[in-house]
């Protein structure tokens, strides 16, 4: 035999020996079942989507896994249009998604579950305008204004179009560094989608998930945008509210009045949002109202959903299910993820049909 | 001057004769004395109201003075000998610059969160503060030598056809070209190629840690080989000659004497490559996948690794960022110094084990 | 086995005949035949998921674009930034492999060794977080003088980007990540170089430059292309630190240091992989394909140099 090659492979070998060895004690603090929970729930439950949801998603899966200790959640941030792909492919048993599936899709979703989906808002949150510009700290804007700006159209800081929307303001003769997503997302999406709703033709983008203007500075992801708005002087972009920081938050015009982004601001749009007419009643997708006038509510949002099946072969998959999303949509998950993730919690009319239809997964008989 | 140098003549003599044969030489401590007023001139500037970057430059631009001096007094050879070697020290400290500055963003952003519980705790059921990497030291380990278990013995014995026994035909060139063409395979790729094959055998969403290190393996393959061939062809023919003159057969030719003599270059060329995919993100992330509890089995379920934990955690921080955010730094922090260590070993193995020669 | 699919090597000598020598031979074959299987299952993959995406017209895909518009300007940034690296990392490289091998203290020069492949051991995800938090923000006031001093020149000009996020910060990470490779081939290379060359030179009278250059050198040359090479496809490949640093858009501009960049093929991949569905999956494999193509085709040329060059070479 070749001694050499052992020689060579000896390092790699040692490495695999000593975690092997190491492998007798798991993590400190996985300490097994006897923690005493009466749970009936037991066994692995995968899902794939979106990030957005991605660190509440890590709340519920924390506060589930401890009310269930022989449960195992796991959400692979992988994207939305990931998650749907992975879920119609039956390779998760949920998948967290941006949008709505589409008609393609859903006919591509029942046919894997062999039924009706369960399709249900989960995750609300608001996208706040963030803005770094000195001696500026309550920027107001008028949706045309914004889509002026991210357009490319309005360049500077005293523009007539921002004076308009802030009479009291000295603003500075400053370029503005309008900052996007580099990166494909449901952020952005949510975002172009209320420009072009709202902004009455300043915005021409359309309603896409790849930003359509060449131009400005771009960073990839939530993170991105939010180091690259701070470390720029003049510089304005889109953001979850969650992850904003220290940032200023612009207030954006509403009917006649500009409205200061909350979680509770946002949670009113799922409110005067319509629900998409022909589906079943399990399956809440939901058009949000972008250019709704109604005072108090804050419009860019984003809404994510969860998506799973109505009936599924193993029975307990079926309970899995059903017990983890009935967690997530109730009045206490949904505090969690507020609380952990910054979220707008589900108003309680509206939780109310969403409880109904999480109540209706069981197993295929 | 004859009047007052007692020596004889003939000594004269022979001490003019060699000074005349080696030219005049600028004294030894002449680079000393360059380079310590430049360095003055720089710490003087970075401290002064030029600032750092062009204090360091004006000092840089000072140490030229010495080839320029040694050009006046030794001529042309001496100066294009200083002129290079000034350059040589040169790129090395530019080397360094970026290597201090990413050493030392890690160490200052992840020591903070180092402790023994962040080293022993995973990730389950945590959520803001507190818990710790175990589940994706334990993932990264067993991946990554899982991957070069895979790829070191296909890579080196490529090699050695290669060179060994290919001796330039058309199949050799043949498969150095692929190899070649496969250094070329984007990360990304190598994910999805390796989870298009797992889809084969196992079905949608199949998410196994030895996925991960087969689409490791595609990405250390060529580095093993490209750099094992470039050390056994470095190897004298002298050597083999020697070998098989003697009756030794081939096989023991290359195991006995061309291996070993080329295993310092091979070690090294491993290390890199290990080097090379125990970072990787992409993959890992599409086949590998990630979760909050420790998993020890390869062939079974979601595997945590360190890079996409860090990956995730800088990335998709909760609310507040600040703790996941220092967590994925700690993550970064504890792989470079697994991926020290690794050098480290490797250097002792070559040391130890390459046959003692000139070097 | 397998060796009974081997051609039969040219020289006597070579040719297996003790059972030991063909299970060696066997083996060795077998390791060639899994490279060749490897990069074959890769190349049927990329084709097969990637064509759909090639002929997809393009109100199909999320881009908008036909294929060709779709890729091209993404293979300019990939060759662009590939080559910013390889331009910046070799030359330092070379230098950085002579001082370890020849210019620095006996003593130290394995240390060094040692902290220059410390570079390799940083995580790209580390590099490209470094980049994006110290790097970027740091050079913006370069890019600045670049701009107001060098501006005539098309590569500088501008504007200036407020955050650094740039093709060419994208191309100085890339030339640090590819640094340690380049440089530790060279390295080796220059150590394996025959003493008695070096010592006959400098025997000669050579002053350690004219040895390097004369013994050296010639000696290495393929090595150094050889290295340089595995470098580029680092810098072709390279996923996530290029996606985290860069600010990209679907451009072909020669401008370096605008915020406007085009953006290369492995990093919007990366950034368009997680929301794709559909035909525009198959067309981002599809640009995975030509990346392999490009890689292919750089391989190829750097082939040709070295076999061209052989003869001057040292190696036996």
């Amino acid at each position: 035999m070749n001694r050499t090659t052992l020689r060579v492979a000896a390092p790699a070998a040692l490495a695999l020996t000593l975690a092997l060895g190491l492998s007798a004690c798991g993590a400190s603090n996985e300490g097994g079942s006897d923690s005493g929970s009466d749970s009936s729930l037991s066994g692995t439950l995968n899902g794939a989507g979106a990030s957005s949801q991605e660190a509440a998603v890590d709340a519920w899966t924390a506060a589930f896994q401890t009310a269930n200790s022989d449960v195992t959640v796991n959400y692979d941030p992988a994207g939305s249009g990931a998650g749907r792909e992975q879920f119609i492919a039956g390779g998760v048993d949920f998948a967290g998604s941006d949008a709505y599936l589409d008609d393609d899709e859903l006919a591509q979703a029942k046919e894997r579950c062999n039924g009706p989906v369960v399709e249900v808002p989960t995750y609300v949150s608001p996208i706040a305008v963030i803005y770094n510009l000195d001696g500026v700290d309550d920027l107001q804007l008028s949706p045309a204004t914004i889509g002026g700006i991210f357009e490319g159209k309005i360049t500077k800081w005293d523009d007539a179009a921002i004076k308009a929307d802030n009479p009291d303001a000295t603003l500075p003769d400053t370029d503005i560094t309008p900052v996007h997503r580099s990166d494909d997302s449901g952020t952005t999406k949510n975002f172009t989608a209320y420009l072009d709703a709202a902004s009455g033709g300043s915005w021409t983008g359309g309603e896409v998930e790849t930003w359509p203007i060449k131009g400005g500075e771009a960073a990839q992801g939530t993170s991105g945008v939010v180091q690259s708005v701070a470390n720029g002087s003049g510089t304005i972009g889109y953001a979850d509210e969650s992850q904003a920081g220290d940032l200023d938050k612009a207030k954006v015009k509403v009917g006649t009045e500009y409205t200061e982004v909350t979680p509770e601001a946002a949670a009113k749009v799922l409110d005067t949002a319509k629900q998409v007419e022909g589906r079943d009643a399990t399956d809440i997708a939901l058009d949000i109202d972008r250019k709704t006038e109604e005072s108090g509510v804050y419009p860019i949002v984003l809404v994510s959903y969860m998506i799973g099946c109505e009936s599924y072969d193993d029975a307990a998959k079926a309970d899995l299910v059903k017990g983890w999303l009935e967690y997530v949509t109730s009045e206490e998950g949904q505090k969690e993820a507020a609380d952990k993730a910054g979220s707008a919690p589900l108003t309680s009319e509206f939780s109310g049909k969403v409880a109904e239809a999480v109540k209706s997964i069981k197993a295929a008989s | 001057m004859t009047t007052t140098d007692p020596r004889p003549q003939r000594d004269r003599d022979a001490e003019e004769l060699l000074s005349s044969l080696r030219g005049n030489t600028l004294p030894l401590w002449a680079p000393r004395v360059v380079v310590g007023i430049a360095a003055t001139v720089a710490v003087l500037g970075a401290l002064s109201s030029l600032g750092v970057v062009r204090g360091v430059l004006l000092g840089w631009l000072l140490t030229f003075a010495l080839p320029i001096w040694s050009r006046v007094v030794e001529g042309p050879r001496k100066a294009t000998d200083r002129l290079v070697t000034l350059l040589v020290y040169s790129a090395f400290s530019l080397a360094l610059i970026p290597l201090g500055s990413i050493i030392w963003t890690v160490f200052s952003r992840g020591l903070s969160v180092m402790s023994a519980e962040f080293l022993t705790y995973s990730m389950r059921n945590v959520v803001g503060e507190g818990g710790g990497i175990y589940h994706a030291i334990m993932g990264t380990l067993l991946i990554t030598g899982a991957a070069t278990v895979i790829s070191v013995p296909i890579g080196l014995f490529t090699a050695i056809y290669i060179v060994e026994y290919g001796d330039g035909n058309r199949v050799s060139k043949g498969i150095r070209f692929l190899v070649d063409v496969m250094t070329g395979i984007p990360s990304i790729v190598a994910g999805l190629f390796a989870y298009a094959l797992f889809v084969l055998f196992f079905g949608e969403g199949v998410r196994m840690g030895i996925g991960g290190s087969v689409a490791l393996a595609v990405l250390m393959i060529p580095v093993v080989v490209r750099s094992s061939e470039e050390m056994l062809k470095l190897v004298p023919n002298e050597l083999r000659e020697a070998s098989l003159a003697l009756g030794v057969p081939q096989w023991r030719t290359i195991a006995k004497v061309v291996v070993p003599t080329a295993l310092a270059g091979i070690v090294t060329g491993v290390t890199l490559a290990i080097a090379r995919v125990i970072g990787e993100t992409a993959p890992l992330l599409i086949i590998a996948g990630a979760t909050d509890s420790t998993n020890f089995n390869l062939f079974d379920g979601r595997m945590a690794t360190l890079p996409v934990f860090a990956y995730t955690s800088i990335r998709f921080p909760g609310v507040p960022p600040e703790f996941s955010i220092d967590r994925g730094w700690g993550a970064a922090l504890t792989l470079l110094v697994i991926v020290m260590l690794l050098n480290l070993v490797a250097r002792l193995v070559s040391f130890f084990f390459s046959p003692k020669g000139e070097r | 086995m397998t060796s009974q699919l081997a051609p039969e090597p040219a020289k006597a000598r070579r040719t297996p005949t003790r059972p030991g020598d063909r299970v060696f031979f066997g083996i060795s074959f077998g390791a060639a035949l899994v490279i060749l299987l490897t990069l074959a299952g890769v190349a049927i993959f990329l084709t097969a998921e990637g064509i759909p995406g090639v002929t997809a017209s393009a109100d199909q895909v999320k881009s908008g674009l036909s294929f060709p518009a779709y890729v091209g300007p993404l293979v300019y940034g990939t060759l662009l930034a590939a080559v910013i690296a390889l331009v910046l990392a070799v030359p330092v490289a070379i230098g950085v492999a002579l001082f370890i091998s020849h210019f620095s203290p006996r003593r130290l020069s394995s240390v060094f060794g040692y902290v220059i492949d410390l570079l390799a051991a940083v995580p790209s995800v580390v590099y490209g977080a470094w980049g994006i938090i110290f790097l970027a923000p740091t050079i913006v006031p370069f890019y600045r003088w670049l701009y107001d001093n060098l501006g005539f020149i098309p590569l500088f000009a501008g504007p200036p980007s407020a955050t650094g996020s740039t093709i060419l910060t994208a191309g100085i990470v890339l030339a640090i990540m590819v640094l340690p490779i380049v440089t530790a081939i060279c390295r080796e290379i220059f150590l394996q170089t025959p003493r008695l060359h070096q010592e006959a030179a400098l025997a000669l009278g050579a002053t350690r430059w004219e040895m390097v250059r004369m013994a050296v050198f010639p000696y290495a040359r393929s090595g150094i292309v050889s290295a340089s090479m595995l470098g580029l496809g680092r810098a072709l490949g390279e996923t996530m630190a290029v996606a985290m640093v860069l600010s990209p858009a679907l451009v072909v501009t020669p401008n370096l240091i605008s915020s406007t960049n085009p953006n290369t093929i492995a990093s919007n991949i990366a950034l368009s992989f997680p929301e794709a569905s559909g035909l525009t999956v198959n067309a981002l494999i599809a640009s995975g394909l030509v990346l392999f193509v490009i890689t292919f085709a750089v391989n190829f040329a750097a082939r040709a140099i070295v076999d061209r060059r052989k003869d001057f070479s040292g190696a036996n």
